[in-house]
């Protein structure tokens, strides 16, 4: 089972979510994040003083898939949220040991 | 034979009892004489101004009040950072309280009481003698109680103004104590001088350096803004300031503020004519341009320096030239009143962006900019664009009304209002001083550094202003 940890641009959070719905995905967890990679922030001026923004909103979107389905849905994520342009994001798989889930302790691929 | 003796009887009596009463409703119904209808006429005419009067009066103390809570409260809160926005509304509203009980025990005994040249006498403490009839010093056709509560008002926001200089760091129990001193040892004197009988700087009134000041652009505006200053070096500046970002967490609750109070400063201004008359309307209007005015001229100044202009910006204008305008509201004409609001936009806009930065000093929501600044310009323009057609207050030593400001050919005048301002400053600075040190030597100004990087909310409140975690 692999762990798909996603950062993109909020704006592109419905068409991931769809691009990955089409394929068959059926769990992801969605979080408000912030932060910057190479992509610089933007400066306000308040009362004639400027502060320079760094932390820009992003969304992070994680999901854990049967590893036969990850690379389809790496495929999904990165046709639904490139742009092109500095800022996209990343995508980062890890390993994950176990699934487990509440309602019948199911285990394994079948509780993903 | 009996019978018709009785009848004869009880006819006679009847004649006798109703007789009186038919004779007297003859007499009503003849024509009353013109003497006592013209007094009667008169008597209604006096009444019916005296209830406009009143109705106004009490309206614009509504008013006024509510340019502190919600008005102000909201305006400087939304300046703050979210873990402070409570306690900055707490500034404000305890004021609201703690003020009117000082208001009603001896302080307004203190400002308007006879007593002398820099304070008054003690002869309404507990209110004594303010009742409804009319106190004619002050105003002769409304309640001397609706004087009285007007009046409170003012008393109320002025020391509210203040907490801008110290947001973010001042404790709540020193912020309280420095309040009831304040408003004793600076408010006080500042108001009966400008306003109470016998005060040396009242200009209806005799005094000894007439101060135009229609609606307490000295008394309120100068000696907050000042005080603000004073504060806000004494205590420091925040922690981080000015490296790290500290942006208003609501521009939206500042902007609600801002508006509360352009349409309170109706009550402030244009109820300081204390009747419903043309005077009014003249203040009513003067105000209302130069809000406008002041707006267009800090934003165009924001516009032309940052490429945009903000929502923040074009509020804060508004507030300055309300400001400005309120020491002249009731003595210029519409269009100096629009002059006087475009200068002081401008001129705010320099000092909080240039002249702050430039000194360095952490008036947090800009107390002294707005308000000391803008004050101290529109107590001095006053002094040139005052006029004696909208106003006919001073007069020479036959009473014969002389001319007002510069403008219309009294020079002079200028010199008081110079003279207005400067005791303001010097007795915000002395008091203000006074009263930090002894505060900070008893119970200690400013919140420990813990409490500061927690927030004044949770430190001194034990509350949160917005709880919006996901709880079922």
């Amino acid at each position: 089972m692999t762990k798909i940890e996603a950062v993109i641009q909020n704006s592109k959070l419905e068409a991931v979510k769809t691009a990955l719905q089409e394929i068959g995905v059926e769990g992801m967890t969605v979080l408000e994040v912030r932060g910057h990679g190479r992509q610089k922030g933007h400066t306000e001026v308040y009362r004639g003083r400027e502060y320079s923004v760094d932390l820009i909103p992003k969304t992070k979107i994680e999901m854990v898939l049967a590893d036969a389905m990850v690379e389809k849905a790496v495929q999904a994520i990165l046709g639904a949220a490139r742009t092109g342009k500095i800022g996209d994001g990343k995508i980062f798989l890890s390993r994950v040991d176990e699934a487990i889930r509440i309602r019948n302790e199911e285990r394994g691929e079948g509780a993903l | 034979m009996g019978q018709r003796l009785v009848a004869v009887g009880v006819t006679a009596v009847l004649i006798l009892i109703l007789t009186p009463n038919l004779s007297a409703q003859a007499a009503a119904n003849s024509v009353p004489d013109t003497a006592a209808r013209l007094a009667r006429l008169e008597r209604q005419a006096t009444d019916a101004k005296s209830s406009a009067d009143n109705a106004w009066m009490l309206t614009s103390a509504a008013l006024v009040l509510m340019m502190t809570g919600p008005g102000l409260a909201l305006f400087y809160s939304g300046l703050v950072r979210k873990k402070n926005v409570l306690g900055t509304m707490m500034q404000s509203f305890a004021l609201m309280a703690v003020v009117t009980i000082l208001w009603g025990l001896f302080g307004y005994s203190l400002c308007f009481g006879s007593g002398n040249s820099f304070i008054g006498g003690l002869e309404n403490l507990f209110l004594k003698g303010v009742g409804a009839a009319p106190d004619p010093s002050y105003a002769a056709t409304i309640p001397a109680q609706t004087f009285m509560v007007y009046q409170l008002m003012f008393a109320i926001i002025t020391p509210s103004l203040i907490a801008g200089a110290f947001a973010e760091r001042m404790k709540f129990s020193a912020m309280l104590i420095f309040t009831v001193l304040w408003s004793i040892i600076v408010y006080d004197p500042m108001a009966h001088m400008v306003w109470g009988k016998g005060g040396l700087l009242n200009a209806s009134l005799g005094g000894k350096f007439p101060t135009l000041d229609f609606a307490g652009g000295t008394v309120v505006h100068v000696t907050s803004g000042v005080s603000a200053l004073v504060c806000a070096l004494y205590l420091g500046k925040r922690l981080g300031y000015p490296k790290q970002s500290m942006v208003p967490h609501s521009v939206v609750l500042s902007f609600i503020g801002a508006c509360l109070l352009w349409v309170g400063w109706f009550g402030f201004n244009a109820g300081s004519a204390l009747a419903a008359g043309s005077l009014a309307t003249s203040a009513f209007v003067a105000t209302h341009f130069a809000a406008a005015s002041a707006a267009v001229g800090w934003a165009a100044a924001e516009w032309l320096r940052n490429g945009k202009a903000s929502v923040l910006g074009g509020i804060s204008g508004a507030v300055a030239g309300l400001v400005a305008i309120t020491p002249a509201s009731g003595f210029v004409k519409p269009m100096p009143a629009m002059m006087i609001g475009l200068i002081a936009g401008v001129f705010c806009y320099w000092m909080v962006s240039k002249v702050k930065s430039r000194f360095g000093y952490d008036d947090s929501l800009d107390a002294f900019g707005v308000h000391g600044a803008g004050g101290t310009l529109g107590a001095i323009l006053t002094g040139v664009f005052a006029v004696s057609s909208v106003n006919p207050i001073l007069k020479d030593t036959q009473s014969n009304t002389i001319a007002s400001g510069l403008l219309e050919g009294n020079a002079y005048q200028l010199l008081n209002q110079l003279i207005g301002v400067s005791i303001a400053w010097g007795l915000a600075i002395v008091g203000t001083l006074a009263i930090l040190k002894v505060v900070d030597l008893t119970v200690g100004l400013r919140v420990s550094t813990e409490e500061e990087v927690q927030g004044l909310d949770l430190s001194q409140h034990g509350e949160e202003g917005y709880y919006w975690e996901t709880s079922a």
